[in-house]
């Protein structure tokens, strides 16, 4: 029963705030995604829940105990680098015996617990190769085994799939996620790519300069982003900014009745929500720029008279021509006012 | 990452070129300067010596100085080396791993002390040295050859140091393992062959290393390379000299198989940031 608390953490570095009075909860057993672009802070966030960086301020606390202060190798934690930081000079078994060796265990344990994690991430056979005769993926899944043979409470990973081919890379995810979800153990992920993010976690933590966008779960970041940066960052939205008056939201393109105070507004809608239909010619909202065809859908590319591009998806790119002026129809769409949902139809 | 159609190798000429030149100007010397070790008689025009021979060799060897004289350079090798590396890699770990005030400067004050003649620089210290009473003591020759490997042993340990990848040293952190620890089970082992190559470098270096041993050393330590000066300066028999030059070369032999293992890897050209 292990249990993360992050409470009010920041780290300053000599001109910047990397995080930024961060708190966050993490139940027993729960995987949490930290999604956010490079430079939110994320990477940093969780190297101080690893030690490897002292916060300027705030605590961390694992099952109510302050490790804050404590060196990586006192910290209950096992981490995964993007890098696999596996050790060169020694071969797979004597890799993931390292931290077993440290804890003195009898050769007999190490040897058993070793083949046992090696066969968890389906390297049985593997312990006298050479870290460096292994595939990158079979690298980062000794990496794994490294940290999990230690049996830590908080298993953190930091990007781990990120220098991989895509292809490894959602299999290896289905893999972490099956072996997190048998051992039960509390985990933090740290990816840029939000479908890993999607496909992976409990829970998403979208970050960006420091801070907490949105926490919540995965399907409810995607429906219901909470701002118009996670709105944009996960999945695709067309986001136009326009003016509410009278109770009607306007843009050049956009008139749509919406019962919110008069102000500039940001509206944001999924191209999956936007329906386009022919208009006559030399009318229309928008021209049609590019289709592209995926078969089982299509995306349309719409050209706004101020140069504006949004996106719309179709269910068949025969119906529709370059150059064609058609008007835009949003089935379902979200406001947005000083960075903060205003309404959501 | 795509694998090349195999490429017919077209012959190198200019490697080529450049082996054949290489062989003319180091191994043939050193062919006719074996050749004349093993010579009795060699006398002009003769291509070839008159009379092999053993003679000059067993004269060498039956003098006592040469063997006092290869044991004690070997000593002082040892010891420098020796001395040199408990200081110097401590030293290079600080200035590839930490901050602190000056580092640049000090780091680089190090290719000053080789960048100028070294003979103005040696005059000096012996000045110091004889009243401190160091001038022709084992410690003195000591003190002075530790100077001229102070480059190699903290320049090429800096970038081994340099190239150990951080994560790698962190996650041994993250298995359990404190500071030294880490430093003694993952960066030495990480960063051994290039330091390695700068042991080897520095062993060498001392064992040839003439003008310090000379000036403060002499008249009573007289290194290898010091005793061949006084041969070849007393006896105009170049068999002597010749015998003495293959003598020297021992310890180089034995670096170079070493060094072999380690060039191979590459990490000795990583050493020079190569």
């Amino acid at each position: 029963m292990s249990k993360l608390t992050i409470a009010e953490v920041s780290k300053a570095f000599s001109t910047t705030r990397a995080v930024d009075s961060f708190s966050l909860e993490v139940a027993d057993g729960e995987l949490v995604c930290l999604l956010g672009p490079s430079g939110s802070g994320k990477s940093t966030l969780l190297r101080m829940i690893g030690g490897f960086e002292t916060p300027t301020s705030g605590e961390i606390r694992i099952d109510g105990e302050d490790v804050t202060r404590l060196p990586p190798e006192r910290r209950p934690t096992g981490m995964v680098f993007q890098s696999h930081a596996l050790w060169t000079h020694m071969n797979v078994f004597n890799n993931i015996a390292f931290g077993l060796k440290l804890r003195r265990l009898p050769a007999v344990e190490i040897r058993q617990k070793v083949e046992k994690v090696l066969d968890l991430v389906g390297l049985a056979g593997y312990g006298k190769r050479h870290v460096t005769q292994l595939s990158g993926g079979q690298q980062q899944r000794v990496a794994l085994a490294r940290s999990l043979v230690l049996e830590p409470k908080i298993l953190l990973l930091d990007e781990p799939f990120a220098s991989l081919d895509q292809h490894l890379r959602e299999r290896l995810r289905e893999e972490v996620r099956d072996i997190q979800q048998r051992l039960g153990i509390t985990t933090l992920f740290v990816t840029h790519g939000q479908d890993e993010a999607l496909a992976l976690a409990d829970r998403i933590v979208v970050m960006r300069d420091g801070k907490t966008e949105q926490a919540d779960r995965p399907e409810m970041v995607y429906r219901e982003p909470a701002t118009p940066f996670v709105a944009g960052f996960i999945g695709s939205m067309n986001l136009v900014s326009g003016q509410v008056a009278d109770g009607v939201f306007t843009h050049s393109a956009f008139r749509l009745q919406v019962s919110a105070s008069p102000g500039s507004a940001l509206l944001a809608v999924r191209p999956e929500a936007l329906d386009i239909a022919p208009a006559n010619a030399g009318q229309g909202m928008a021209a049609i720029h590019r289709v592209t065809d995926f078969g089982i859908n299509a995306v349309v590319d719409l050209s706004l008279p101020d140069g504006t591009r949004l996106k719309a998806n179709v269910p068949d790119a025969r119906a529709w021509q370059v150059g064609q002026p058609v008007d835009l129809v949003p089935r379902a769409f979200a406001l947005y006012r000083d960075d903060k949902i205003l309404l959501r139809s | 990452m795509s694998k090349a159609l195999p490429l017919r190798r077209r012959t190198d000429w200019v490697g080529i070129l450049f082996a054949v030149a290489l062989t003319v100007v180091i191994l043939v010397p050193m062919l006719v300067v074996i050749t004349w070790s093993f010579a009795n008689v060699w006398r002009f025009p003769s291509v070839l010596p008159q009379q092999f021979g053993l003679k000059f060799w067993q004269m060498t060897l039956a003098r006592s100085d040469v063997w006092s004289a290869f044991g004690l350079s070997l000593t002082l090798s040892a010891v420098v080396t020796a001395i040199s590396a408990a200081i110097c890699l401590p030293a290079a770990y600080a200035f590839a791993r930490m901050e602190f005030p000056g580092r640049n400067v000090l780091f680089f004050s190090f290719l000053a002390g080789q960048a100028f003649p070294k003979f103005g620089l040696l005059v000096a210290i012996a000045a110091i040295f004889l009243q401190l009473n160091l001038i022709a003591t084992f410690w003195g020759v000591v003190l002075i050859q530790l100077v001229g490997t102070l480059l190699f042993m903290i320049w090429i340990p800096v970038a081994a140091f340099q190239a150990v990848d951080r994560r790698m040293e962190e996650a041994a952190r993250d298995a359990g393992a404190g500071p030294l620890r880490v430093f003694w089970s993952i960066t030495l082992p990480q960063a051994s062959p290039t330091i390695f190559s700068a042991i080897l470098l520095s062993f060498v270096g001392t064992f040839y290393e003439t003008e310090g041993a000379w000036l403060i050393g002499a008249p009573q330590i007289r290194t290898m390379p010091v005793l061949m000066i006084s041969f070849i300066n007393n006896q105009p028999v170049i068999q002597y000299g010749a015998v003495l030059s293959v003598l020297l070369w021992i310890p180089s032999l034995i670096a170079l198989v070493f060094t072999r293992r380690v060039v191979n890897s590459g990490s000795f050209a990583r050493g020079f940031g190569g």
